[in-house]
């Protein structure tokens, strides 16, 4: 068992990839030359040469659509938008088309794409770089959202992405690709839409994905100290959900708060409290709570940036408070 | 706009496809048309009527392996491309037999097998799509290109103007083919574009080999569009043609019209495409005005199959409206 960063668990996926199968190349700003602006691709021109790792203009449009068409036409192209925010100028490509075309030709086209992006905020970007939008992909069918927070779900994911045929996108938490953890030398997969539970518990469940999980495991920690005893799930993938892991965590706790870092209108908690409440009504003792960052551009001033992603503190008062506990 | 292919250079049985290729597109959309006013074809219907020259002139220079992609205005490039007449017309009625299985309608046509890459319909948005089938050509180290048709409106979309720099950056093959009609919709493209109805200049700035010619003669067509081709095969990056043409109907069925006079309508509508190319093949003797009339009865035949065919098609079973979202089934 080897302990790596996140980052360089995806890096081992990307150059897996290459590696094993010529169909697959890699495709997005500055992450040959540079080496990514997250250095998730350091030293990969070098090794895989500029036909495989291609530098593209800043025209997310374009080189979407490039990932898209290619796709299309049986490659197997990884593409990386440099963050979140600025999938906004390609999708287009990315909710009309990739989304689309398997449907639109009656299975005739596939488009075994993956975009890899960057998202999240807390590094004071400011209100254009800050953003999340997760959630909003999740909600376009035909689409694969890949949320990882740990090492060893970032890689064993993206082999999954890999084998699956359909667009998916693959986002990396800015703040996580600092944390080390454990992965295996023996090779394994996740597979997409499984929700794992990160910490077993009774009293309640706490829902997380992304870099709201480690928030949910500290909150967890800290109500440990008041014999409060947390389940915290990972949602791991919005799309596919697996609700039944946290349907059946309900069942048990009959308590539950989403945690979630982006704007509570539209939030994706919404949706998981929504259907909890269908399918596990008589199981609740109270309502299902939503955590999420105001509904507020994201700041630059540390200070005030801090009062809009939910932290652990805010976890544990909000769970204290609205179950009485 | 001289062209040293003329009809004389032509066998007759390449004369006649050719008329028998535009006639076919043309009753196919007529009928469409009467299906539409019937209340069997629904939705958007755009037709191409007028314009057949483009799609007939361009298309079959290409061979089996190259790929064809364009906008929603796609029963001429479908057709041109060998798509079966009964799946289009099947398609437009929304049937189960549909070149889409009644799930993309008029404006989505495709067909893999024939490396027709779809009708789409977000203005400029096939153009990425166009730019990433070339590029995966050229990493496959195939020789194949990419036939990408798009309107005059398409140009003024930030999508257009990506995907013409990366084709020229990354020398891909493509052949970018504009099909200049007048009018995005009801704009006229004098005040749509600054610079005027010529567009090809537009091809200049990322140093992409450009030309206009008159759209609505298909041996013009034909010999600029072979030539472009094959200098694309060569690996040298792409090439852009301008076809300037005119829709002699509404941008679709919903369109009242009002925006031209019925004067220029007239004026070219006195083009016809078909008419100008069965003209000349009479007057060259190429063709007899029996062949004529034999390929007429020959594509009537085959649209009103088309039409018995779709209308005798079921719809597509309710459980289809869960299929093919996703290649793999659900959590896979
Ligand atoms: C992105 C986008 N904007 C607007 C529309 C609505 N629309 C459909 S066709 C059209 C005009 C396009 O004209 P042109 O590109 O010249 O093609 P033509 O219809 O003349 O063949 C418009 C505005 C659309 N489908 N997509
Ligand atoms: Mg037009």
């Amino acid at each position: 068992m080897a302990e790596m960063l996140l980052r360089e668990a995806v890096s081992k996926a990307l150059s897996e990839a290459l590696d094993e199968d010529n169909r697959c190349f890699l495709m997005g700003e500055d992450i040959g030359a540079y080496g990514g602006a997250y250095a998730v691709t350091r030293g990969f021109l070098e090794k895989y040469g500029e036909e495989r790792v291609r530098d593209t203009p800043i025209s997310e449009s374009v080189f979407v659509g490039a990932g898209v068409g290619s796709a299309m036409i049986g490659m197997r192209p990884i593409v990386e938008v440099m963050t979140i925010n600025f999938t906004l100028v390609a999708m287009d490509q990315i909710i009309n088309h990739a989304a689309k075309l398997s449907y639109m030709s009656n299975g005739q086209l596939t488009v075994p794409l993956i975009i890899r992006t960057v998202t999240g905020g807390g590094g004071q970007l400011a209100a254009t770089h800050s953003q999340s939008f997760e959630n909003w992909y999740a909600s376009v069918p035909g689409l694969r959202v890949v949320v990882p927070a740990t090492p060893y779900d970032a890689l064993g994911m993206f082999r999954a992405s890999r084998k699956d045929n359909n667009p998916v996108i693959f986002a990396e938490h800015a703040l996580l690709y600092r944390v080390r953890g454990e992965v295996p030398e023996e090779y394994y997969e996740v597979p997409l839409g499984k929700a794992r539970i990160a910490r077993p518990g009774n009293d309640v469940t706490l829902v997380a994905y992304s870099g709201m999980v480690r928030v949910a495991e500290e909150a967890a920690a800290k109500l440990e100290e008041d014999n409060i005893s947390s389940e915290v799930i990972d949602l791991r993938c919005l799309s596919p959900l697996d609700l039944d892991t946290v349907i059946e965590s309900v069942k048990k706790t009959n308590r539950v708060a989403v945690v979630e870092e982006t704007w509570k209108t539209g939030g994706f908690s919404g949706t998981i409290a929504s259907d909890i409440q269908e399918a596990a009504f008589d199981d609740l003792d109270g309502p299902v709570v939503r955590i999420n960052g105001p509904d507020v551009p994201a700041p630059y001033a540390r200070n005030i940036e801090q009062l809009m992603i939910p932290n652990s503190d805010w976890v544990v008062k909000s769970v204290k408070y609205n179950f009485g506990l | 706009m001289a062209t040293t292919l003329n009809i004389e250079t032509l066998a007759k049985e390449e004369a006649l496809e050719i008329f028998t290729q535009m006639l076919l597109i043309r009753r196919f959309e007529e009928e469409a048309e009467r299906l539409y006013r019937r209340g069997l074809v629904r939705g958007f219907l755009h037709t191409y009527i007028g314009e057949e020259a483009i799609a007939v002139g361009a298309i079959p220079n290409l061979r089996d392996d190259d790929y064809v992609i364009g906008h929603y205005r796609d029963h001429g490039h479908a057709l041109a491309r060998g798509v079966d007449p009964k799946a289009a017309m099947a398609e437009l009625c929304g049937k189960a037999t549909g070149c889409s299985g009644g799930k993309g309608g008029s404006m989505h046509l495709f067909d893999a097998e024939k490396h027709f890459m779809g009708g789409h319909a977000i203005v400029g948005g096939q153009l990425p799509l166009a730019i990433g089938i070339a590029l995966g050509v050229k990493l496959k180290k195939l020789d194949s290109v990419v036939m990408c048709f798009f309107g005059d409106g398409a140009v003024n979309e930030g999508e257009f103007h990506e995907a013409m720099n990366m084709a020229s950056l990354w020398k891909l093959p493509v052949v970018f083919m504009l099909e200049n009609n007048l009018y995005g919709m009801g704009t006229d493209v004098n005040r749509s574009r600054a610079g005027g109805a010529s567009i090809y200049g537009a091809a200049e700035p990322y140093m992409i080999p450009a030309v206009q010619i008159d759209g609505m003669d298909v041996m013009a067509v034909k010999e600029t569009v072979s030539e472009g081709i094959a200098k694309v095969r060569e690996g040298t990056g792409p090439v852009f043609i301008e076809s300037m043409a005119y829709r002699f109907h509404g941008h679709s069925m919903a369109d009242p019209s009002n925006y031209r006079d019925n004067e220029e309508v007239q004026e070219n509508r006195s083009r016809d495409p078909i008419d100008k190319f069965r003209e000349d093949c009479l007057e060259a003797g190429k063709i007899e005005p029996q062949d004529l009339e034999l390929a007429a009865e020959k594509v009537d035949l085959i649209v009103q199959e088309a039409r018995e065919f779709a209308e005798q098609s079921p719809e597509p079973a309710p459980e289809e409206l869960y299929t093919h979202i996703y290649a793999d089934p659900e959590g896979n």
